[in-house]
C-alpha cells in the first residue's frame, strides 16, 4: 500500500489505534468524573486513585483468590464502588454545601493516601497481568495488525459509554439523574430520595474508573502511580469538553486520544502536550467546554 | 361536599418558626386547613408566604414548632418523605426542569397517592402540553410552564397542592385559565394553599385568608368577611 500523508500507513494507523485506545480510557474516566461532578458538585480527585484499585483488585483477586479476568471485570467495579460509597456517606456527605475546593482537596488526599499506601506495599514498578486467552492473538487487517486485546478495549468503553449515555439521556432514573444535577432541592420535595440517588451516583462514577482500571491491567503494568499519571491528562479531557457535560465527556474523550495519536505521527515532540494545548484554546475561545452550556 | 368531610384536618401547623442560616424569617406561624378547603396566604413581598410553603416541605435552613400533614408530624421528616403524605409542591420559580423535555417533566415526580390524574386527563385539561411534549421543558411559554408545572403534581395523586405565585407574570387570559383549573380541582376535593399576589384572583376562588406580614400570621378571613374587612387588607397589602 502506498503512503498516506508521506507516513507508511501502519504508522498512521498504528498511532491511530493507540490513540483510541487512549481515547476509550479518557472517555471511561472522564464520563464518570462528569456524572459526579454534576451531581455532586465534587472534582473527585480520587478518580486516577479508584481506576488503580481497579486495577490492583484484579490483580490480587488473580492472585489470591484465582479470579479470572472475566469475572474481575464486574467484581472490581463493584468493590471498588463499595468503597465509595463508604467514602461518601462517611466524607463527602459533610462538603456538599461548601465550595468546590474542599471536595476536592479531600479526594486530593485520599487519592495520596491510598495510592501512598499501595507504593508502600507494592513498589512503583508494576506487576504483569496477562491478557486473557480469549482475546489474546490479533489479526493482520492488510494494512495494519489489530492485537484482539485492544479491540475489545475500545468495543467494550464504547459499550459501557453508550450505555451509561443512554441510561441518563433516556431512562426514568436518568431523568432523576438529571433533574437532581439541576435542582436536587426540588427533586427531593417531589418525593425523590436524593441522597440515596447522590450515592448511587457517586458509585457508580467509581465503578466506571474501576472498571477501567481493569481493562487497563493486561496493557499497562498494574501500578500504584498508573492512575495519577492518566488523571491529569482526564481533567484537560473534561475540561475541553466541558464539565458535567455526559455525550461531551465521551465525544472528547475519543477525540483527544485521536489527536494525540496523530501529533504523535506528523510531531512527537509535542504528543504529550497536544491536549493541554486543546485546552487552552478551548478555553478562550468556549470557556464553558466544547459542549458546556454558557452559564 | 359533606360537612361532616370538611372537618377533616389536612394541615395543621402550630408554632413554626423558621430559619435560613442566621436569619430568623417565620415567628410562630399557627394554621389549619380542612380537607378540601382553598386557602390563601396573602401579604407582601417578603411577608414569609413562600417561606412558609418551604418551610412545609422542609425546604428551608432549619424549622421548629409542629407541622400535621394528613395526621402526620413532618418536622423531623427528610424532605422526599413529605411528598409520599400526599403533598404537591408547586414552586414560585415553577421549577421545570431544562434538561428533561415536557413529558419527563410531567412524569418526574413519583405518584404518592392513588387517584392521580393520568396522562390522557391531563393533557385533555392542558392541550398545549400535549403539542409541546417532546420539546424542552424551558422552551415553553411563562403560561406553559405555568401549566406544566401545575400538571406535574396532579398526576402524583397528591391531595393537598402547596402553590406559590402562580399567576405572577402570566397574561390575563392565562390567570383566567388557571382559576378555571383551580375550580376544577376543588370540585374533585382536593385542599389548595395558594400563595398569591394578585388578591382578585384569589378572593373569590378561596374559602378563608390568611393575612401574613414580618413573617407571622396577623389576620385571618373568611371570605364572607371580606367586604368589612377591606380596610385592614388595604392597610396590609397596599392595593
Amino acid at each position: 500500500m502506498a503512503e498516506l500523508l508521506g507516513f507508511p500507513p501502519q504508522v498512521l494507523f498504528g498511532q491511530l489505534l493507540i490513540g483510541l485506545i487512549n481515547g476509550s480510557f479518557y472517555a471511561l474516566l472522564s464520563l464518570g468524573l462528569a456524572i459526579i461532578f454534576g451531581l455532586l458538585n465534587i472534582i473527585n480527585f480520587a478518580h486516577g486513585a479508584q481506576y488503580m484499585l481497579g486495577a490492583f483488585v484484579a490483580w490480587l483477586g488473580l492472585k489470591f483468590l484465582g479470579v479470572n479476568y472475566w469475572a474481575a471485570l464486574v467484581l472490581a467495579p463493584v468493590v471498588v464502588a463499595a468503597i465509595g460509597i463508604v467514602i461518601e456517606k462517611t466524607m463527602l456527605r459533610r462538603l456538599y454545601k461548601e465550595d468546590h475546593l474542599y471536595g476536592l482537596l479531600l479526594t486530593f488526599g485520599l487519592a495520596l493516601i491510598i495510592e501512598g499506601s499501595f507504593t508502600h506495599f507494592f513498589g512503583v514498578s508494576g506487576q504483569p497481568y496477562s491478557v486473557p486467552a480469549a482475546l489474546s492473538g490479533g489479526n493482520n487487517l492488510g494494512f495494519m495488525f489489530l492485537p484482539t486485546y485492544r479491540a475489545w478495549i475500545i468495543v467494550a468503553s464504547l459499550i459501557i459509554c453508550f450505555g451509561t449515555w443512554y441510561m441518563i439521556e433516556r431512562t426514568k432514573l436518568g431523568a432523576y439523574l438529571r433533574a437532581g444535577t439541576e435542582n436536587p432541592q426540588l427533586l427531593q420535595a417531589f418525593g425523590i430520595n436524593v441522597p440515596l440517588l447522590i450515592t448511587l451516583t457517586y458509585g457508580y462514577g467509581v465503578a466506571l474508573a474501576a472498571f477501567a482500571g481493569v481493562l487497563a491491567a493486561p496493557i499497562y503494568s498494574v501500578s500504584p502511580v498508573m492512575g495519577s499519571n492518566l488523571l491529569i491528562v482526564v481533567f484537560a479531557v473534561v475540561v475541553i469538553g466541558g464539565m458535567g457535560s455526559i455525550a461531551g465527556a465521551i465525544v472528547t474523550g475519543l477525540l483527544m486520544g485521536l489527536i494525540e495519536g496523530l501529533t504523535k505521527v506528523f510531531y512527537p515532540e509535542a504528543s504529550t502536550t497536544v491536549i493541554f494545548l486543546v485546552m487552552i484554546i478551548v478555553l478562550l475561545i468556549r470557556p464553558a467546554g466544547l459542549f458546556g452550556k454558557e452559564a | 361536599m359533606s360537612e361532616q368531610k370538611r372537618d377533616v384536618e389536612q394541615l395543621r401547623v402550630s408554632d413554626l418558626h423558621a430559619f435560613y442560616g442566621e436569619s430568623h424569617i417565620l415567628h410562630g406561624i399557627d394554621m389549619k386547613v380542612n380537607r378540601g378547603e382553598l386557602v390563601t396566604l396573602l401579604g407582601r413581598n417578603g411577608s414569609g408566604r413562600s417561606t412558609t410553603l418551604k418551610s412545609i416541605m422542609n425546604m428551608v435552613g432549619k424549622r421548629t414548632g409542629s407541622i400535621m400533614v394528613n395526621g402526620n408530624e413532618t418536622v423531623g421528616m427528610p424532605a422526599h418523605q413529605i411528598a409520599h403524605l400526599g403533598v404537591g409542591f408547586c414552586p414560585e420559580e415553577r421549577g421545570i426542569f431544562s434538561s428533561l423535555n415536557v413529558e419527563e417533566n410531567l412524569m418526574l415526580p413519583p405518584t404518592v397517592r392513588s387517584g392521580g390524574m393520568s396522562l390522557d386527563e391531563i393533557y385533555e385539561m392542558f392541550p398545549n402540553l400535549y403539542e409541546r411534549r417532546m420539546s424542552p421543558g424551558t422552551r415553553l411559554s411563562g403560561g406553559e410552564q405555568q401549566m406544566l408545572a401545575m400538571a406535574r403534581i396532579l398526576r402524583t395523586g397528591a391531595n393537598l397542592l402547596l402553590l406559590d405565585e402562580i399567576t405572577e407574570g402570566l397574561a390575563p387570559v392565562i390567570v383566567q385559565t388557571l382559576g378555571e383549573v383551580l375550580l376544577k380541582l376543588k370540585a374533585k376535593g382536593l385542599t389548595i394553599v395558594l400563595v398569591e399576589q394578585n388578591f382578585r384572583f384569589a378572593a373569590p376562588l378561596a374559602d378563608r385568608h390568611y393575612l401574613m406580614e414580618h413573617g407571622s400570621i396577623v389576620e385571618e378571613i373568611a371570605s364572607h368577611e371580606l367586604e368589612e374587612k377591606m380596610d385592614l387588607l388595604n392597610t396590609y397589602l397596599g392595593v
